[in-house]
């Protein structure tokens, strides 16, 4: 058996880290991949498309009516959907209370302890938005995701959050060894999408694996709870899904220390590539007012 | 065994600053200069220490000093006894400060006085996770249900409180509602604020300012008829009963106590003390927050006073007499007068057994200069002193009222320094608490829990100078540190093994 592969995504809220990563996994598991996705976001929202539900019973609720996760069972948790995907949700507080970092923390540590990698090719971490604390880290942090995969698109914030995301990687990556797999660009059709993607994967030092175009019948899929493989697996985003796919799973190795950037350099970034007007340092903190007057 | 007795003042300040040199010496550069703004030797005429105060400790030295939770939770709020404390947070904060710091208090424990008691929510995982907004909730009702003589509970924070941000400000408001106007006290004295014990103080201060003083109705009916020599005593948490023994004196010379801040404190007279005459402050670091608030918004001056030793005692009556009438005048020297064969009794005999002996302190934030008085009445030499948590003034108040020329100052001690300054001045008795006392013992220094009293007390006023006397007294000429005798000096045993 291959070694066990440890992959993460991470990106901007409302990118497509959930779809992008359900639809390629899906296509990991056509091509014979043992697979078991770890969500880790609050939302429980992580494995909808492919055991076709919300999940209900997370980890983190079953524990807070068991007394505590000691008293679970990881059967108790683990929920099997298409192509005999294994799923499990952290779960966690409703927003606005508790800490949902620690609840990523005891959630994957329970996995750990109770043997939920055993048996499988593949843990894919799906993780909230922004690394925004230490709990959220956790998938990065030692033992855990050895290869992260950063869905973004052209758009300004969603780069912000790329290079963040970088940031979070470089900090772990001498102690435990995680490494940046490379960027997945969800196409939103903003000006100049792929260039602006290709500079950005060039700047972290690391490669666009792969370019995912934007299609309605990713939505339709989605208002079915199912993955565009499972709804039309003969359809053109099918096959992007089993290209981008093939390309992380011929990626085992390959991945890299990033090299975060500045926002002066993101900046600059957008201006090279003419998204952004030039803006000098004369201008900044001007009203649009200000300076036509 | 103190070294300093023949020596000059110019020859001890050389031989503190090389001290202090010495100790310095084995920090890494930026730690050494770090702690050098905390060491001095004090010059007499200037008008502080010359130290720098309320820094963070460095990590690694081993500061004796505690946390904002231990200010609030062990200090302030913990000795109101008829409300109810909540440890809000994991067992641990709740369990090791358990039974307070020997906050005695007339009441019946359980029934309608806590003191001693723990009350703690006993965090989960799965309350740092889901948030323990609704334990909390629920605890406050089984108080209601278990302790219904309770007049009001306080949410003492630990840390996790404040990371994962419960609402306890909401928690406390609806139920105070549903238990008809309780007062419910949120603290957030979370451990990881500020540098010490010392921000806890402040933070509790607030707390009695927003929920207690402002949620009174203004309106509400007089509770007692005023008398013009009413006083309230702030800041004297009745450790072994000083609140007791200082009271009875403020009552002798006339004045009427309307209450107690906080030992034997109760919630009835934290509400009344804003119609106090004077309050009359003991521990200036922990309560003057509150004092000066009261100060501007009600009108009700208020003055330090020191009760340890006939002397400070002498001068301390004086001045609180001094805010009111010849009848309470009188009263103090009456007082004064009354108590003075007494005193000179406890000096008779004591003071041939204690004259010349050194002692080196180190407490917090008052006794460090408040004790230096009765030493001296015993013929005592405080020849080291320094504060866990004292800001600037309290250096100014130690410098120009209580240290001598030479004094060896030393803020936020740590534990290496400690040792070293004791090994090398060799003073005849230490003063401090209880981490630092067997390692004083061992190194064969006699030693008294000045936090603590060391399960004795009281140590204020006229009947407490007599114990303090005493236990001073047998703490040093006990005859244990005659026969403690290292066994390499012991002749006639090392030639038996040699022997053998």
């Amino acid at each position: 058996m291959a070694k066990l592969r440890q992959i993460a995504f991470y990106g901007k809220g409302g990118i497509g880290k959930s779809t992008t990563s359900q639809n390629t996994l899906a296509a990991l598991s056509e091509m014979g991949q043992k697979i078991l996705i770890v969500g880790c976001d609050p939302k429980a929202d992580s494995t909808r498309l492919i055991l076709h539900a919300k999940a209900q019973d997370t980890i983190l609720s079953l524990a807070a009516a068991a007394g505590s996760v000691e008293d679970l069972e990881l059967e108790d948790v683990m929920k099997v959907g298409y192509r005999d995907i294994r799923c499990v949700e952290s779960g966690g507080p409703e927003p606005g209370v508790g800490c949902a970092g620690r609840g990523v923390i005891t959630s994957i540590n329970f996995l750990e302890e109770n043997g939920a990698y055993e048996d499988i090719d593949y843990v894919s971490y799906d993780v909230l938005g922004d690394v925004v604390c230490g709990g959220f880290a956790m998938p990065i942090r030692e033992n855990k995701a050895q290869e992260i995969y950063i869905v973004m698109s052209g758009e300004m914030m969603a780069m912000y959050a790329a290079n963040n995301i970088s940031k979070g990687i470089l900090k772990y990556a001498n102690s435990g060894g995680v490494r940046l797999g490379g960027l997945v660009c969800n196409e939103r059709q903003t000006d100049k999408e792929l260039e602006l993607a290709e500079s950005l994967a060039k700047k972290l030092g690391t490669t666009l694996i792969y370019f995912v175009p934007r299609d309605n019948i990713v939505q339709h899929a989605e208002l079915r709870r199912m993955t565009v493989l499972e709804y039309a697996p003969d359809s053109q985003q099918a096959q992007h899904y089993r290209n981008l796919a093939t390309k992380v799973h011929g990626n085992s190795g390959n991945g890299i220390i990033p090299t975060p950037i500045t926002m002066d350099e993101l900046e600059d970034l957008l201006m090279e590539h003419g998204v952004m007007a030039q803006v000098d340092e004369s201008q900044v903190g001007k009203s649009a007012a200000e300076l036509s007057a | 065994m103190s070294v300093a007795n023949n020596e000059s003042v110019a020859e001890i300040k050389a031989r503190n600053k090389e001290l202090i040199k010495e100790v310095l010496a084995v920090y890494p550069e930026k730690t050494a200069k770090r702690r050098a703004k905390h060491l001095n030797v004090h010059d007499a005429g200037k008008s502080d220490c010359g130290v720098k105060s309320n820094i963070k400790s460095i990590p690694g030295v081993m500061t004796i000093r505690g946390c904002a939770y231990a200010g609030s939770k062990g200090v302030v709020w913990g000795p109101i006894k008829d409300m109810i404390h909540i440890s809000h947070g994991p067992v641990g904060c709740g369990q090791y400060s358990w039974a307070a710091r020997r906050n005695y208090y007339i009441g019946t424990t359980g029934i309608d006085t806590f003191v001693t008691m723990q009350f703690t929510s006993d965090f989960q995982e799965k309350d740092i996770v889901f948030g323990g907004d609704k334990k909390l909730a629920k605890i406050m009702d089984e108080i209601q249900e278990l302790f219904p003589l309770n007049n009001g509970i306080t949410v003492q924070s630990e840390c996790p409180i404040g990371l994962i941000g419960d609402d306890i400000e909401a928690v406390s408001k609806s139920k105070s509602k549903e238990f008809g106007g309780k007062t419910i006290v949120p603290v957030r004295c979370e451990g990881f604020r500020g540098v010490s014990q010392s921000l806890g103080h402040h933070i509790a201060n607030d707390a009695v300012r927003d929920y207690v003083f402002d949620k009174m109705d203004p309106n509400r009916p007089a509770p007692f008829e005023s008398s013009p020599y009413d006083v309230a005593i702030i800041g004297d948490y009745n450790i072994g009963g000083d609140a007791w023994s200082s009271r009875i004196l403020l009552e002798e010379m006339g004045l009427r106590v309307i209450a107690q801040w906080s030992g034997d404190g109760s919630l009835a007279e934290l509400e009344n003390t804003p119609l106090a005459k004077l309050n009359v402050l003991h521990c200036y670091r922990s309560m003057n927050y509150i004092s000066r608030h009261m100060e501007e918004k009600f009108g009700v001056p208020w003055c330090e006073y020191n009760f340890f030793g006939p002397s400070k005692i002498a001068e301390s009556l004086r001045k609180i007499a001094s805010f009111f009438d010849d009848k309470i005048k009188e009263g103090a020297e009456r007082v004064i007068a009354k108590y003075q064969p007494l005193m000179e009794a406890v000096i008779a005999k004591y003071r041939p057994r204690l004259e010349g002996k050194t002692v080196m302190l180190y407490v917090g934030g008052l006794r460090p200069r408040h004790v230096i008085g009765a030493y001296e009445d015993l013929g005592m030499e405080v020849v080291g002193t320094g504060y866990e948590f004292a800001h600037n003034d309290d250096y100014q108040r130690t410098a120009q009222h209580y240290v001598k020329d030479g004094t060896l100052i030393y803020d936020d001690v740590t534990g290496y320094e400690f040792e070293k300054f004791v090994e090398k001045v060799q003073p005849d008795l230490v003063g401090s608490g209880i981490k630092e006392k067997y390692v004083f013992q061992k190194m064969g220094v006699p030693f008294r829990q000045m936090h603590s009293w060391d399960y004795s007390g009281p140590y204020h006023g006229y009947d407490g100078f007599a114990i303090f006397a005493r236990d001073m007294d047998m703490a040093i000429n006990a005859p244990v540190w005659k026969m403690a005798k290292a066994p390499w000096k012991d002749d006639s045993n090392s030639k038996l093994l040699a022997a053998e």
